[in-house]
């Protein structure tokens, strides 16, 4: 049985959880304003966060609410826990912050700290760092969410070794962003909790419309 | 000397996104890297542009961090040295 | 049970050469493609050395064809390679059989964005630039060039990415999806990624020296490379013939830092592991490694500590391939399974060049001189920032 056992999303400054908003912010809070306010409110101490880029954080944040109350961690052998991730600006907003630094000829200090977050990829790099996943990895670029490709790929790795899942979109493009990342499973255990579904396009598409934002 | 340590620690602090560290938690002689600040190798690299921002020391081979940045003293006297404190 | 995958069609551009001949010629005379940059307009252009493909911009519209001022030096290569993979085959995409093109790079249109980069802010001459800049524009270019393409997805994992494209390739073939796919990637060089690199300081100003005990760093290179690849039902619905077949994948990753590998080389070695189970060989009936190799000190301890723990005393003869093409990024993976191919087809193992040194606390001693001898099996790892890691089984088919 493939199921997905819960996600969270965050767009508008706020942050839902299977569907409920659990955290909003004012929506005059900057990104980064708005994501420092997020970590607060999920209480975690973990100060590499305050080292990532905007879609790392982002990412990282998704996934912590989603994992947040569950026994995702503890129950899937991470070894065979894959994240597949995917986004359309690639690292757009951190290419950003590199390209101005070497283009600035007065001031040219470009940083070593920003340039390693100039791949989509390193959004996975830190939900594995933290959390010693060592699954398989893949990260693709597509227009806009693709609940098909995700869905199939996901599908193609249960029928691998992978026994669990971190999966979904994280984007930052400027002011605009949004993430949504939801959890899957293929267990035995069958309907342990009514939030459940069935790991398929319409499930996923769905869930992803499933938020009422408040603004 | 002193005041440069001061200095290097708002310095460091800001250079590294240490946003849950506080100057007083810096001390001159406890090593910067391994257990403490959580430093990794990327860190010391930042250190590196650290320098040739604020000091104008170019550093070449990163392998040269490994001496300067055992601590905040270590690092203020390198400074020193180079005559650019 | 599902079907075996070949590989069927090799298509490359890199410094070494333009197409699948004029690398092998190099290849096979241990000549490197590594040395001053001529095309790229680089604050560093005097200070390192890079692997740069040899035609200029206008060239690459000559050899393409296509003088769509939207296109870059990424989209141009990529089609290239793509076109020489598909021809190469003998596929017809026109046959009513399924195509896909899934291809990976990193920096995309980035090297063509940065030249306008600072004027698009102020007036609105190129915006055409902008519609080529994203990782996805060329991989929708080589399927127009190609024609009747029924799947595109790119993929973007740092410098593991053309293998989990190619990984990606093989089992939508498996399971059916697709019944063959152009698979790849492709980066081209830009000042975005020369700088970049110097701010990890893990560029070497000489000729790069891989599992050398004085590697210094990488040189950088930029290449596209795209293989086709064939479900066995296709294959022999054509009556096409196979050049090698694609028999162990895996991926894993480190969770150990953003860029720098575990010491121990804990994600290649699960990936390592993994493919050989995949593969259904044995440690000892691998009959050549193509290393991933960078010459970076970190890189190459932590895959030689990988492949100690998974071969033991008994290392397969190996060697890095990266001094004659520089590191790829996203194309690298495809670049060395194009070679991987070479070597099974012309019983070749191509050189580790630039090295004399052992790792001292390793000793673990790559080919140095172009060996001829028979292979049936190669392994090749590429490795990513992020913590990506990739191995990949190739079988003489």
């Amino acid at each position: 049985m493939k199921e997905i056992i819960s996600y969270a999303h965050i767009k508008h400054n706020q942050v839902s959880v299977n569907g409920e908003v659990v955290f909003q912010s004012n929506s005059s809070l900057t990104l980064i304003e708005f994501l420092s306010e997020a970590y607060k409110n999920l209480g975690a101490s973990y100060p590499k966060f305050h080292k990532m880029d905007a879609q790392c954080k982002l990412g990282f944040l998704c996934a912590e609410f989603a994992l947040k109350g569950t026994n995702f961690l503890t129950e899937n052998n991470l070894s065979k826990t894959a994240i597949v991730l995917s986004n359309c600006a690639s690292s757009l907003e951190t290419d950003r912050v590199h390209q101005h630094s070497i283009d600035d000829k007065s001031n040219y200090f470009p940083s070593p700290a920003v340039f390693v977050y100039t791949l989509p990829n390193i959004t996975i790099g830190e939900l594995a760092i933290k959390h010693k996943i060592t699954g398989e990895n893949a990260f693709f670029v597509s227009e806009q969410l693709d609940a098909d490709l995700l869905v199939n790929y996901t599908e193609t790795l249960f029928q691998g070794n992978t026994k669990a899942a971190i999966v979904g979109w994280v984007e930052v493009d400027g002011a605009n962003f949004e993430a949504f990342i939801f959890l899957t499973e293929n267990t035995e255990n069958i309907n342990k909790s009514s939030i459940f579904k069935p790991l398929n396009k319409t499930s996923v598409i769905t869930i992803y419309n499933q938020t009422i934002w408040t603004h | 000397m002193d005041a440069l340590i001061e200095k290097l620690k708002g310095q460091i602090i800001e250079q590294l996104n240490l946003a849950e560290v506080k100057p007083e938690e810096i001390k001159p002689d406890s090593p910067l890297f391994g257990e403490g600040l959580g430093l990794d190798s990327i860190d010391a690299l930042e250190l590196i542009v650290l320098l040739e921002k604020h000091y104008g020391i170019k550093i070449q081979d990163p392998k040269d961090g490994k001496t300067i940045f055992q601590s905040l003293r270590t690092m203020a006297e390198y400074i020193k040295s180079q005559g650019k404190s | 049970m599902s079907q075996r995958v070949y590989i069927t069609g090799l298509g490359m551009i890199s410094a070494i050469g333009n197409n699948v001949s004029e690398s092998f010629l190099s290849l096979s005379q241990s000549k490197t493609g590594i040395g001053k940059i001529n095309h790229l307009t680089t604050r560093y252009k005097d200070e390192f050395l890079a692997g740069e493909i040899k035609l200029s911009n206008a060239d690459l519209v000559d050899l393409v064809k296509d003088n769509n001022p939207a296109l870059n030096r990424n989209s141009y290569i990529a089609m290239l390679a793509a076109k020489e993979a598909v021809i190469n085959s003998g596929i017809d995409t026109n046959d009513g059989l399924r195509t896909g093109v899934i291809s990976s790079t990193t920096v995309a249109g980035m090297g063509k964005t940065e030249l306008y980069y600072k004027e698009l802010f102020e007036k609105d001459d190129h915006l055409d630039v902008l519609d080529t800049h994203d990782c996805g524009d060329s991989t929708e270019r080589i399927a127009d060039y190609l024609g009747n393409v029924d799947y595109v997805t790119t993929i973007s994992t740092a410098c593991s990415s053309a293998a989990n494209a190619i990984m990606l390739g093989c089992r939508m073939i498996k399971h059916g999806q697709l019944d063959r796919v152009v698979v790849g990637g492709v980066d081209a060089l830009s000042k975005f990624t020369f700088n970049g690199f110097n701010t990890l300081m893990i560029l070497d100003r000489e000729w790069c020296k891989p599992f050398d005990e004085n590697r210094k760093g990488l040189n950088l290179g930029e290449a596209a490379a795209f293989l086709v690849i064939e479900g066995e039902n296709a294959l022999n619905l054509r009556k096409g013939k196979a050049l090698a077949e694609v028999v162990g994948y895996a991926n894993a990753n480190d969770a150990y830092h953003q860029t720098a590998s575990s010491p121990e080389g804990y994600g290649a070695t699960l990936a390592i592991t993994q493919a050989l189970a995949m593969s259904g060989l044995a440690q000892s009936q691998i009959d050549y490694i193509n290393m991933h190799g960078t010459g970076t000190p970190n890189n190459d301890l932590s895959e030689s500590m990988a492949t100690k723990a998974v071969f033991g005393n008994q290392v397969p003869k190996f060697s890095s391939t990266k001094a004659f093409t520089g590191h790829t990024l996203a194309a690298a993976a495809s670049i060395e399974a194009v070679i991987s191919v070479l070597s099974l087809q012309n019983s070749m193992i191509f050189p580790n060049l630039n090295f004399t040194t052992p790792i001292a606390e390793m000793n673990l001693i790559p080919e140095t001189q172009l060996v001829n001898t028979p292979l049936n099996t190669i392994l090749s790892n590429s490795f990513g920032f992020g913590g990506n890691c990739s191995s990949l089984i190739f079988k003489k088919a």
